[in-house]
């Protein structure tokens, strides 16, 4: 059977870059090409439409499918409905945005396979910026509106005492619990120089760590929590600051203070991020296809 | 019927050529596994017997999901993309050129697409799970020729859809919006996310009755005993049933397509 070849189109508008900072670059340049395949997906207006309110629905089934154990118990792991819907709300919002952001850098495997990435390396330009707005889609629009709908419901249901350090917490629960899910997804990539066909294990933490964080921490066994609170530090996406703001307990008996971390402790993933990155980028080895 | 024996075993063999992502799709259904499994326990210890389920069989039918999620192809996956693309390029109209029958054909390469992903991608996450929790394994040796044999028509009725999916491309010319509706309905009908048993009132008797249930539901209702005697011929052939009519649905759709295709010269 003839193979049909593929011939990816890149297109990368030619740009020249004046010498500034690296970081200064990268955004540039990751907002030239993000711009550039916006106006690629608004070109096929219905389609876009199509496949956000698609992806609008294969999150909100994980939440029907929530919402369908809630019609059997009244609380699960100790959490009602609007709780879990917080926590939810909270992971789904975070991981949305950093999924727009970041979401095509699982891709990364296959263009080391096939040998697409060395495109990348000869352009005066970060290589990561390239990486992370390569086929930027707009229509992950739609997770994140989901995300922020229940949300919505739970600050809305919920009966909470609210003072003006909770009400700063949520946006900054958003924002750095993105920043999070954005290094776990660099830290991912970074993985795939090595093992190339590997993006499902990258997968098991960004989706897998958004679906368990869906859930209370009191659902799960004590070293997961921890695994998730020390190794991979998920549970400062959204598990310690929306218990900060329910005024619940914390697992692992962690003192109250942890709550206003995740700005630090997204911080120190990118230092730990971009290391891997640089160190996956230096061992990189064309197929030479 | 010795060819498509050989195209069901090159279908095998492809998708063994790619350990490392084996390794790492295995990884991913037990961190998915151990997810669903603690917050089944919590829903479980709620309210034991619930769906009439007990605790272990509850775990047992999370782990089957995982297992079986490749082989079923419960969100999509597989022959399908290739078979798009080939309409889409016109490449379709060299395979109907063949002397093979072009349903049966992509039918025989998806069967060995299954049965290497039941034995790359089933085994070990069923191990590992049954190493963490206590699962209910079948305790009568009949129950695991039995529960293949289920396994097997919910290949076919995944196959079946996935094929009318595919086929749809000849009008739609992307095939991207239909292959969406059916990774969406495949992950929440087979009850990938949560037992059919468990969906309230008519909602459960829709989804109990749609084929997607052919592919999770059975199969796992199958190894967990629920279905013995005259219980197993009818579930058998409720997915029968279904396999039959979803192929000849395709074929039908099949026959009207190919009257579509003009042949460009070049």
């Amino acid at each position: 059977m003839a193979e049909a070849v593929a011939v990816d189109v890149e297109g990368g508008p030619a740009v020249v870059f004046a010498p500034r900072s690296r970081v200064v670059e990268g955004v540039r340049a990751y907002g030239l090409i993000a711009a550039m395949w916006l106006r690629s997906t608004m070109a096929y207006r219905a389609s876009f439409v199509m496949t956000a309110v698609g992806n609008f629905a294969a999150t909100a089934f994980d939440f029907v499918a929530i919402m369908l154990m809630f019609s059997h118990v009244d609380v699960l792991g100790g959490y009602t409905l609007p709780e879990i819907a917080l926590l939810y709300g909270a992971a789904g919002t975070a991981f949305g945005l950093a999924d727009l952001v970041m979401g095509s850098m699982d891709r990364l495997g296959r263009r080391v396979r096939d040998g697409t990435l060395d495109t990348l390396l000869v352009r005066p330009v970060p290589v990561l910026a390239q990486v992370a707005a390569d086929r930027f889609a707009l229509r992950r629009l739609g997770r994140i509106t989901q995300g922020l709908l229940v949300l919505g419901y739970a600050l809305v249901t919920l009966d909470i005492g609210w003072t003006v350090l909770k009400v700063v917490m949520v946006p900054l629960m958003l924002l750095s619990g993105a920043a999070i899910f954005g290094a776990v997804f660099v830290a991912g990539a970074a993985f795939q120089f090595f093992a190339q066909d590997a993006s499902e294990v990258q997968n098991s933490f960004t989706y897998g760590g958004n679906t368990l964080l869906q859930y209370p921490p009191t659902v799960f066994a004590k070293d997961l929590v921890r695994g998730v609170t020390f190794v991979v530090p998920l549970a400062f996406v959204n598990w310690l600051p929306a218990l900060y703001v329910l005024g619940r307990e914390y697992p692992l008996g962690l003192p109250d203070w942890v709550a206003f971390l995740p700005p630090v402790v997204a911080a120190g993933c990118w230092v730990v991020a971009g290391l891997a990155w640089r160190a996956g980028l230096r061992a990189y080895r064309s197929t030479g296809s | 019927m010795r060819l498509y024996a050989v195209v069901a075993a090159g279908g095998f063999r492809r998708y063994a050529t790619y350990r490392i992502a084996t390794v790492a799709g295995v990884f991913t259904n037990t961190v998915f596994g151990f997810i669903m499994a603690y917050t089944y326990v919590a829903l479980w210890d709620e309210r034991p017997q619930l769906g009439g389920y007990d605790m272990s069989q509850a775990l047992t039918y999370v782990w089957l999901g995982q297992a079986l999620l490749m082989t079923c192809a419960m969100m999509g996956g597989g022959f399908e993309d290739e078979l798009i693309e080939r309409i889409r390029t016109g490449d379709i109209a060299v395979d109907l050129y063949r002397p093979v029958d072009l349903q049966l054909w992509w039918l025989a390469g998806d069967l060995g697409r299954a049965a290497f992903h039941l034995l790359g991608r089933g085994i070990v996450p069923m191990l590992l799970g049954s190493a963490a929790f206590d699962l209910a394994l079948p305790a009568s040796p009949g129950i695991w020729p039995a529960f293949l044999v289920s396994v097997a028509l919910g290949v076919v009725v995944s196959f079946a859809i996935r094929y009318l999916v595919a086929l749809s491309a000849f009008w739609l010319m992307d095939g991207a919006g239909a292959a969406q509706i059916a990774f969406l309905a495949g992950m929440f009908f087979s009850g990938l996310l949560l037992p059919l048993n468990l969906f309230p009132g008519l909602l459960g008797e829709v989804a109990r009755a749609l084929p997607w249930s052919a592919l999770l539901q059975v199969p796992a209702d199958v190894f967990l005993g629920k279905h013995t005697g005259w219980g197993l011929v009818r579930a058998y052939g409720f997915q029968a049933g279904w396999a039959l009519a979803l192929l000849l649905a395709g074929r039908l759709l099949q026959s009207a397509a190919t009257r579509r295709v003009v042949v460009q010269g070049g």
